[in-house]
């Protein structure tokens, strides 16, 4: 076992001339839940698409489960959610779910207890394309879940969802994590930041702070994540 | 290569299609009604005999190059590409899954629109149909890597359909099937030489004019079959785990 799952030192990524993260310094621990909190255009995404290989990094280290980012071999240890669902919108959920098991090396009773998971068994013979918003985001959830890797990277995975299915999605989060996976959850509401074990706050590219809720809520006198991260935020630039 | 993901990646690619029965309805119905005009202008005669079995190789290029270059495209523009790529499958187990899937659509529309041309409009071919269906079949999978190329270059659907004229149309005219490639202008066949489209349509040629397929033939159809696999090849190179 690794004791962090992500490590990155002094990480740096550089897109088309402009600097969209900078130094990054930090590690994520195994078996938790670390929220990546900012608002839009921070540069959440850009850091997961790193982390899960897909964006080349300018400067710096990205060590992913002890090897690379981009590393071949982890290409079947990693769940990933895009912002928008990924996901084949002219196959029914049946079809989209089995073609990425397949390819994530699952089992048959993988493949069907994915579905369950996320609630979308009364779905399964239905196109994508005709799904809600909701069902399609969970869709796309679970064909991260469906290979059981043990790095699950959810960039806004419970964006637009009704109430209730994001207390179900975040005691799925909740039982994922008890049982080993580590999970990167990024999100722009601070809501949500609530649920997260441990927290990166990110603003403009820059890492604020990394720390846990309640070291967070210590730290600056506040009750909630949204009002600490005000704190941190006015008083850099105070 | 993986020919279980090769496989999946396949039948995902044929579902797809199956779910959408007005495609599937126009790779089959169109060029069977454009087979049917064209006898019916020629009136079934000799220009029809001439220009029939080469027509029968032109439509599963250009239908293969247009499908080929927009799904492509959507799997790029909507991330599924992105997430098969972060996942443990090789970039040419999706490219030949493609390839696979429109070949049997390619074999399908062959044996369709020649059994029509042959036995309903009397288009006179002779040499073997089995050996027409399988330079269709070579056309169709150069048609769908060249539109994976195409796709590469292309940020919208609305580009990579104007790609088509620019990729598809030069090859129809200098193929031989306007003029003969020999009574081209000398820098003119010098460049057709070098176009798969040109052997493609030699070979369909070739077999209305041979009882049995000749070396040149076969030779033809095997040139056409290693431009594919070049330009599959390439299309690999197109498909990046990583952005800059």
């Amino acid at each position: 076992m690794h004791d962090a799952a992500i490590q990155a030192k002094q990480l740096a990524v550089t897109r088309e001339g402009m600097p969209v993260l900078q130094d990054l310094t930090f590690s994520i621990a195994t078996g938790r839940i670390t929220g990546l909190i900012g608002p839009s255009g921070s540069g959440k995404t850009t850091l997961m698409r790193a982390i899960v290989g897909a964006q080349q990094i300018s400067a710096g280290e990205l060590t992913v489960l002890g090897l690379p980012a981009g590393h071949k071999n982890l290409r079947s240890k990693i769940g990933y959610v895009t912002q928008s669902p990924a996901v084949y919108a002219d196959l029914t959920v049946a079809e989209n779910i089995r073609y990425f098991g397949t390819i994530a090396g699952a089992s048959k009773a993988d493949i069907d207890g994915t579905l369950k998971q996320v609630d979308l068994v009364k779905q399964t013979g239905q196109v994508a394309s005709t799904l809600s918003g909701g069902q399609r985001a969970r869709l796309s959830l679970a064909v991260a879940l469906v290979g059981n890797a043990e790095l699950l990277v959810l960039d806004e995975p419970t964006v637009g969802l009704d109430p209730v299915l994001r207390r179900d999605l975040w005691a799925l989060f909740a039982r994922l994590a008890r049982s080993g996976h580590t999970l990167l959850i990024s999100s722009h509401v601070m809501d949500e930041a609530e649920q997260c074990d441990d927290l990166l706050l990110l603003r403009d590219g820059l890492l604020l702070s990394h720390t846990t809720r309640q070291a967070l809520l210590k730290e600056t006198g506040k009750r909630r994540v949204e009002e600490a991260f005000l704190a941190l935020v006015e008083g850099r630039h105070a | 290569m993986n020919f279980r993901m090769t496989y999946a990646t396949a039948v995902r690619v044929l579902k797809q299609l199956h779910h959408d029965k007005r495609t599937l309805g126009l790779l089959f119905a169109v060029p069977c009604l454009l087979v049917g005009l064209l006898a019916w202008i020629y009136d079934g005669g000799i220009v029809f005999d001439q220009i029939g079995a080469p027509l029968l190789g032109i439509f599963p290029f250009i239908m293969m190059f247009v499908v080929t270059s927009v799904t492509t495209l959507r799997e790029r523009t909507s991330g599924t590409l992105e997430r098969l790529l972060s996942m443990p499958v090789g970039k040419l187990d999706i490219l030949f899954g493609y390839a696979i899937a429109f070949g049997v659509v390619a074999i399908v529309q062959a044996v369709l629109v020649s059994s029509l041309a042959v036995y309903a409009f009397g288009l006179d071919i002779i040499g073997p149909q089995w050996f027409l269906i399988l330079v269709a079949l070579a056309d169709a999978i150069l048609g769908m890597a060249l539109g994976l190329c195409a796709s590469a270059l292309a940020r919208t659907e609305f580009q990579a359909v104007q790609f088509m004229p620019a990729f598809v149309l030069p090859q129809v005219l200098l193929c031989g099937l306007v003029i003969p490639v020999s009574q081209l202008p000398a820098i003119l066949e010098a460049i057709a030489a070098f176009l798969p489209l040109t052997y493609a349509i030699e070979a369909m040629q070739l077999v209305s004019r041979e009882s049995t397929p000749s070396v040149e033939a076969f030779q033809d159809l095997l040139i056409v079959l290693a431009f594919a696999v070049g330009a599959i090849l390439l299309g690999a190179v197109t498909l990046r785990r990583k952005t800059k």
